[in-house]
């Protein structure tokens, strides 16, 4: 047991909030239903008073805790500092633990728990996609055909050919490297956005840092956790464990926002009471999100131009959660040509939140309506994150706006800076 | 309920029980939990009365609700009835700049009203610190104040005309944009902190005032409490009247400085922070006099040199409830209101009520207008401790009163104080309200058991 699935142990949290509403300020929810219900303070007194057996498990309680984006504004925002998000969590854990899952995210997660069978799934899913997936040649995107629990209107990206994994050996060195970095790719970048995961080898080979790629690492688990299914969550996370420690290297980088959390907080609350507990804390002490570890390795500053306007969107477990936000935004200045144009609450949830833009599309599309405005507002050309499942989010909701901005990884921008620069000078020799 | 689905939809009728545990409470600490029957967000003046027609057919008690902010148990439910949320009343219905007022739903959140004001160069005073997310018609019905409350008064100073449904679905409008205005009895101030007792606001015309110009903020440093005191009334005693005059106690600054590391002197007995503001020339006379009087006093004062370091003084005072929040689980913020020439007098007082029930209570407050807020931290869990903090916020009151003072400067009665009505206004002064009460909610149907209880001494009807 761990504060993940012990709801008395976030007691202190849920005795802490005053009810003050400050939170109805920033709930993203909020100000879209204004339901009190919607909001922390609602979900907090709501947990609260099932803890303390004054309502019971039910699926109308259960429908409420999970109409959360775990987002963190609330938490950010709140003056006792309660962990909203810990309390949620706590609370659909306390609920699967009596209820049990529902049969569907079961088979679902049960799928996700043998990393064989998620992976051969995916990797049939991508030679049959076709047939579920209507290809937009328009879009370089997706619509599915059937309503496969998906939604028929949502753009999706389509599976790339080739895994991350496949397409890369287990290490890649540079000439001279002068760190050894194991790199968890995720499922986004792994399956679907293996461009982010070809940018991150690229900038860190770039830096003369060498990069594993465990093969046998799988998803992180979160999915699950915030489902409320700790136990498949934590032996995701103890499997994990086990397969990065097989590797000797000085940092672990994650690219992906959820997962860089993963490593550095869910992990270690995950196996706080098992054998595995140091060795969680020991990696997590080497866990960076790309961003952070670029700036504390002093990477090289591109020296190509990039003339494009672009503007940051800051995902909400980077930010908040492990608060990334300063070193996106100077790796972006330090590229010459570059202009970055705020958009209004750039750290504003796009509305993703992992599965809930999948159980609750048409609220998590309201929500990203603002995160549109906003972008459209500033008028660049893309919109970078540091987040794939973000990306995901951003180019549904600019497609169906009918927007262009492209939706890029700060490490694909930077990846690109370092070609332009390695072309200028091509360009260079040629001509001299 | 089929016939309020009628009224509403399916959509703005909340009866599933999950979520009608999330409108059983308020802001208030420590205040029983009543489930309401059910929840109507109505999205017209239209909406409220049929709803309001049917609570009276039915006899069904109504509790108005806005942002639930109100930190007297002003919205939580006393017996099976019907919360009205007025939020998704929210449309800003005009915003008249010639004529500098602005007329809204209630549903309006403070804050929104003021950023859209303020790209005409326009002001709305009244700034509760519940600001980002307290409703107008909430502001207005517990006649909210805030930080300007000294120089530019609380929300019955601004609002000039209402809209406003009757217990039996009457619609009737008072007050208007005419700047004189005084024909008849002034039911606009009638219904200012009326508490949802009485009707509920439908739609407000506040006044609205140019956005001053220049403003200069200080951080006053006091060895003793009692120069801090006389500091405060010595700069009115000069005819200067700063936006701004709050006070922090020794036990507030030590919270504070620890929570959000804002610089604070940590040795010093009370800090004052003030703000004067308006023409830039009269700014730099009034700062001048501030200084003075803060001098005389043995203070020492800092200016804020620009808008970085106002902020981090205005952040450190609004740090104060949220320092106090984080140091146990449960905060008990109360109201109490003195005359000005007693605030030093209050002080010493509350230091010795926290002393004699042994409790953690930090002081702050608008002292300005002596209004302080005492917080104690305690923890809801624990009975013994909740006994002793009842017993001393009773003296609170007690000793306020007894001063010359007020049972509330600005958070209202609700249901936590109407115990003490007769204490400040006598039983005929109850009796009064009561008879209005009567005359406008004859079935008692509008937030019974709210701010004045209509069991008079001796029994009478419910
Ligand atoms: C952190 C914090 C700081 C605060 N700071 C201040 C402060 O500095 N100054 C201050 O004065 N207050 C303060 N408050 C108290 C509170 O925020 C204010 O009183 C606020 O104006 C209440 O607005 P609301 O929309 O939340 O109303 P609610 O709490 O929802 O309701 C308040 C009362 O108004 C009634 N009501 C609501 N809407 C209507 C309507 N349309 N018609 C009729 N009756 C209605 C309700 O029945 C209830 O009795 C603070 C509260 C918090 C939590
Ligand atoms: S801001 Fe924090 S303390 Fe206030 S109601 Fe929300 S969760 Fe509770
Ligand atoms: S985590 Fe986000 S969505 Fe959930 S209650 Fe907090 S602000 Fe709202």
């Amino acid at each position: 047991m761990s504060a993940l699935d012990d709801l008395r142990l976030v007691e202190t949290e849920m005795a802490k909030c005053m009810k003050c509403g400050n939170c109805q300020a920033v709930c993203p929810l909020y100000k879209e239903t204004l339901r009190e219900a919607a909001v922390a303070r609602g979900k907090v007194q709501l947990a609260y008073s099932y803890l303390k057996g004054e309502i019971p498990a039910t699926q109308g309680l259960a429908e409420k805790l999970l109409f959360c984006l775990t987002c963190m504004a609330c938490v950010a925002n709140c003056p006792s500092g309660v962990q909203v998000d810990a309390v949620v969590l706590a609370a659909r854990a306390a609920l699967v633990r009596e209820k049990g899952l529902p049969w569907l995210k079961n088979v679902i997660f049960q799928g996700l728990k043998r990393p064989w069978l998620f992976d051969l799934a995916l990797r049939t899913g991508r030679h049959l996609q076709f047939l579920a997936l209507r290809y937009q040649p328009e879009l370089g995107r997706c619509h599915p055909r059937f309503p496969i629990g998906l939604e028929l209107r949502r753009v999706l990206p389509p599976l790339a050919k080739r895994t991350l994994k496949e397409e890369f050996p287990e290490v890649v060195r540079p000439a001279h490297p002068r760190l050894r970095v194991a790199f968890f790719t995720g499922c986004l970048e792994n399956y679907i956005y293996t461009d982010i995961g070809r940018s991150i080898i690229n900038v860190l080979v770039a830096n003369q840092v060498e990069v594993v790629i465990p093969k046998d690492q799988h998803c992180c688990g979160i999915p699950t956790l915030v489902h409320g299914d700790v136990h498949t969550a934590r032996e995701m996370a103890a499997s994990n464990l086990v397969i990065f420690q097989g590797y000797q290297y000085d940092y672990l980088v994650a690219a992906c926002a959820t997962c860089g959390e993963a490593w550095k907080h869910y992990y270690p609350q995950l196996l706080d009471a098992t054998p595995s507990w140091q060795a969680a804390e020991a990696v997590a002490a080497k866990a960076r999100d790309i961003n952070e570890l670029l700036l504390e390795i002093a990477y090289r500053p591109p020296a190509g131009n990039l003339p494009w306007k672009v503007t940051y969107h800051d995902p909400c477990h980077l930010v908040r959660g492990q608060g990334v936000s300063q070193q996106p935004r100077a790796i972006l200045k330090s590229i010459p040509g570059l202009e970055l144009a705020e958009m209004k609450n750039a750290d504003r949830c796009c509305g993703s939140a992992g599965s809930f833009s999948l159980t609750n599309y048409d609220m998590s599309m309201r929500v990203q309506a603002h995160k549109v405005a906003a972008i459209r507002a500033t008028g660049a050309e893309a919109v970078v994150t540091s987040c794939p499942a973000c990306r995901m989010q951003l180019e549904d909701g600019l497609a169906q706006a009918g927007l262009g901005p492209r939706v890029l990884h700060v490490a694909q921008v930077l990846d690109q800076a370092y070609a332009a620069q390695d072309k200028a000078a091509a360009g260079w020799s040629a001509a001299s | 309920m089929k016939e309020l689905e009628a009224i509403l939809g399916r959509e703005r009728l909340i009866t599933e029980p999950e979520e009608r545990w999330c409108y059983a409470f308020d802001a208030a600490a420590a205040q029983p939990k009543h489930l309401p029957v059910a929840v109507a967000l109505p999205q017209s003046t239209q909406e409220v009365a049929d709803i309001m027609r049917l609570a009276t057919q039915h006899r069904v008690p109504v509790y108005p609700r806005g942002a639930g902010t109100n930190l007297s148990g002003g919205v939580i439910p006393r017996e099976d009835g019907l919360v009205v949320s007025l939020v998704k009343m929210n449309q800003i219905l005009e915003l008249d700049a010639e004529n500098l007022t602005a007329t809204v739903q209630p549903g309006v959140v403070i804050q929104d009203l003021n950023d859209a004001v303020a790209l005409h160069g326009l002001l709305y005073p009244p700034d509760p610190g519940s600001v980002t997310t307290a409703t107008m018609g909430g502001s207005v019905a517990e006649s909210s104040g805030g930080l300007r409350g000294l120089k530019y008064g609380v929300t019955k100073d601004y609002v000039m005309g209402l809209e406003v449904v009757l217990a039996d679905g009457t619609v009737f409008s008072c007050g208007g944009k005419t700047v004189k205005n005084v024909s008849g009895y002034d039911l606009v101030k009638l219904f200012c902190g009326s508490e949802g007792t009485l009707g509920i606001i439908t739609a407000i015309t506040v006044r609205l005032i140019p956005a001053p110009e220049a403003r200069r903020s200080m951080l006053a440093v006091f060895d003793r409490l009692e120069d801090a005191a006389h500091t405060i009334t010595g700069i009115i005693g000069n005819k200067v009247i700063p936006a701004t005059m709050e006070i922090m106690d020794n036990k507030t600054i030590r919270m504070v400085e620890e929570y959000c590391h804002a610089g604070l002197p940590v040795q010093a007995a009370a800090i004052l922070l003030l703000e004067v503001d308006g023409i830039a020339s009269v700014v730099e006379k009034e700062a001048a006099v501030v200084e003075q009087v803060c001098r005389e006093n043995h203070g020492h004062i800092q200016v804020a040199r620009d808008d970085a370091e106002r902020d981090n003084l205005w952040t450190a005072r609004r740090a104060a409830l949220p320092a106090c929040a984080r140091l146990r689980p449960t905060t008990v913020l109360e109201d109490a209101t003195v005359p000005r020439s007693k605030v030093p007098e209050m002080l010493m007082a509350l230091q010795e009520i926290a002393d004699k029930y042994n409790l953690v209570m930090a002081t702050y407050g608008h002292a300005g207008d002596g209004n302080l807020h005492p917080t104690i931290a305690c923890d809801e869990r624990n009975p013994e401790e909740m006994e002793r903090v009842s017993k001393a916020v009773d003296e609170i009151f007690r000793t306020a009163i007894k001063l010359g003072g007020t049972l509330s400067g600005e958070h209202g009665i609700g249901l936590a104080k109407e115990r003490y009505m007769p204490l400040q206004f006598g039983e005929s002064g109850v009796e009064v309200m009561r008879r209005i009460k009567q005359a406008l909610d004859p079935l008692g149907l509008l937030n019974p058991g709210k701010l004045i209880s209509m069991n008079p001494p001796g029994g009478g009807q419910q």
